[in-house]
């Protein structure tokens, strides 16, 4: 980490560099199962966010207390409590969203990339920078949920944002965008191999800007060193 | 691509992978000259859609992989794709329904592994997967094929329905096949010889579908007698079918059809002589081809009598095709010379 910016370091490490959905490819299950349709990937990347954003911050302020030993146990009560509470929430204000998202909310205590930013970052950072690493993580995360979804809404079912309601209220209705009525729609990516086959092209896109981008300071570097020997 | 003959006891018979791939597809020439006869223009449509779509799809591909065009265009190994893909969905398909399928089947299939040799699907049963799971509804409009010989529906009528769609009458022109009829009039409670008097069925097997089963018979047989493929697969994978079929049969043969109706249903021997044989996708060992393809044929009765699918060659053999690499690694033949397996 460049000791001049560290959370701008963090934030790109988050959303980018390290993303735990395209590089680390973390939490698989609840990726491929939830990602029907944007909305339900946006309410369960919120919820994602949100825990590893608390969670991140209480395991870096509980550090000096917690005994090297029993570290893990200690760090999957936090996680366990604090998916507890987020659970309740959606629960009480966003219903119609927790019925659909069911099981994947509390199954977020289980998700590795919680307990993989627990200890391979809370653990060893101070809060300020902890917080921002889980809530940076957390928003590359539900990015990628966000993009799946919307690319299995799209081919499933030739829609954008369909079921906004669940999120925004009765107002959001009006957001979907729907392709034109007699759109067939491909099935196959609304069903668990139509997720790997999406993933599998948002890794692609990625690993292929990123080899463009090194290309790109390759050969800017080449130039600068031929013209420094001129 | 012609592989070199290395120590001196064994003949080769030297054939490049285009010279292979050519007579694949005149062996497919007289099953498709039946499939035609029976079901008119449609088979033309699909055949000549999904052969020049197979070739651009290849070519792009190859252009996007930076790989020489003329070399891999000419190994033909896409058409037989193309061609396995036409006869292998209903005649009359939309033409983006064989677009997508080919898109499956070369793209994500083939090239995106590797290209020719690297795949370890067979490419057009994964178009075929594809299409069946994302659209049921056209996948199952198979063609009466007593109204829909080339007399009874014109090219201009065909052209219609394949481009836009939407031909009046076409519901009535379609019929279950009869694997489809017997599932279902199965479930109804009805016996098997009750619904075998129905008008899809002949005298072994649904009607016209009988010849087709028997002109792809033919054309296997011919690959077998030109050495292109050998006899392990197609006879292990009818075996197992049989087998399969006899015991349930001789149970009970007003719940089970016979083991000569599932031989000539569906896609039964096209799938053992075309595609499971596949060089790439299928075992390489005599007795890993042995179980690959003795491990279809009880896939494929398993799912047609107890799943939800009709037919299940295309299933059958992707789920065999993931156990290639193990069965390749535990099946390999003793060196000459050494004891024990893998040459140790």
């Amino acid at each position: 980490m460049s000791a001049e910016h560290p959370y701008r370091e963090i934030a790109f490490n988050g959303l980018w560099q390290n993303n735990p959905g395209l590089v680390q490819l973390l939490g698989l299950c609840p990726l491929m199962a939830v990602t029907t349709n944007a909305i339900n990937g946006l309410g369960l990347g919120i919820a994602t966010l949100m825990t590893l954003a608390i969670t991140n911050l209480l395991i870096s302020l509980l550090r000096p207390f917690i005994r090297e030993e029993i570290r893990i146990p200690a760090f999957v009560l936090i996680i366990a409590s604090t998916v507890t509470a987020i659970e309740l929430l959606i629960h009480a204000y966003f219903f119609e969203l927790y019925a659909v998202l069911g099981i994947f909310i509390p199954l977020i205590v289980t998700n590795c990339i919680i307990i993989g930013r627990a200890e391979a970052y809370a653990a060893k950072h101070p809060p300020r920078y902890a917080w921002l690493d889980g809530a940076m993580m957390g928003l590359g995360f539900a990015l990628v949920l966000v993009a799946l979804g919307a690319i299995r809404e799209l081919l499933a079912q030739g829609t954008i944002l369909s079921q906004a309601q669940l999120m925004f209220g009765e107002a959001a209705r009006g957001l979907t965008l729907q392709l034109s009525a007699d759109f067939k729609g491909l099935l196959l990516a609304a069903l668990p191999p139509g997720a790997f086959i999406s993933l599998g092209f948002l890794v692609a896109g990625k690993n292929y800007i990123d080899q463009r981008r090194a290309k790109r300071t390759e050969s800017t570097t080449l130039l600068k060193s031929v013209s420094a020997t001129e | 691509m012609i592989f070199g003959t290395q120590t001196s006891p064994y003949l080769h018979a030297q054939l490049s992978v285009g010279q292979v791939m050519a007579q694949v597809i005149y062996a497919l020439v007289p099953g498709t000259l039946v499939l035609l006869g029976w079901f008119g223009w449609g088979v033309v449509t699909n055949l000549l859609l999904s052969l020049s779509l197979a070739l651009l799809l290849e070519a792009l591909m190859l252009k996007l992989r930076q790989r020489p065009l003329a070399l891999f265009l000419t190994d033909y190994s896409a058409l037989v794709t193309g061609w396995l893909l036409a006869v292998a969905l209903p005649p009359y398909s939309p033409w983006w329904l064989i677009l997508i399928a080919l898109v499956f089947a070369l793209v994500i299939g083939k090239h995106l592994y590797g290209g020719l040799g690297y795949n370890p699907f067979n490419p057009a049963m994964v178009g075929y997967a594809a299409v069946l799971v994302s659209f049921p509804i056209e996948m199952t409009r198979w063609p009466n094929p007593e109204l829909t010989s080339m007399a009874q529906l014109s090219f201009e009528q065909t052209l219609q329905q394949v481009f836009l769609g939407g031909l009046s009458y076409w519901d009535g022109l379609t019929q279950a096949t009869a694997l489809d009829t017997i599932k279902t009039h199965l479930r109804l409670g009805e016996t098997v010889s009750q619904i075998s008097q129905g008008s899809q069925f002949g005298w072994l097997a649904g009607h016209g579908w009988e010849w087709v089963s028997l002109a792809w018979l033919a054309g296997g047989l011919w690959l077998l007698y030109q050495k292109i493929i050998s006899w392990h697969i197609p006879l292990a994978l009818i075996g197992s079918l049989t087998g399969m079929a006899l015991i349930f049969w001789l149970l009970n043969p007003e719940s089970y059809s016979s083991p000569l109706f599932h031989l000539l249903s569906g896609a039964t021997l096209l799938g053992a002589f075309f595609i499971a044989t596949d060089p790439v996708s299928a075992s390489t060992t005599p007795l890993g081809k042995l179980l690959y393809a003795g491990g279809i044929g009880c896939f494929t009765y398993i799912i047609r009598v107890w799943g939800s699918y009709p037919d299940a060659i295309a299933f059958a053999v992707l789920i065999m095709n993931m156990a290639v690499p193990l069965l390749d690694t535990y099946t390999q033949p003793r060196v000459y010379g050494t004891k024990g397996r893998f040459g140790s």
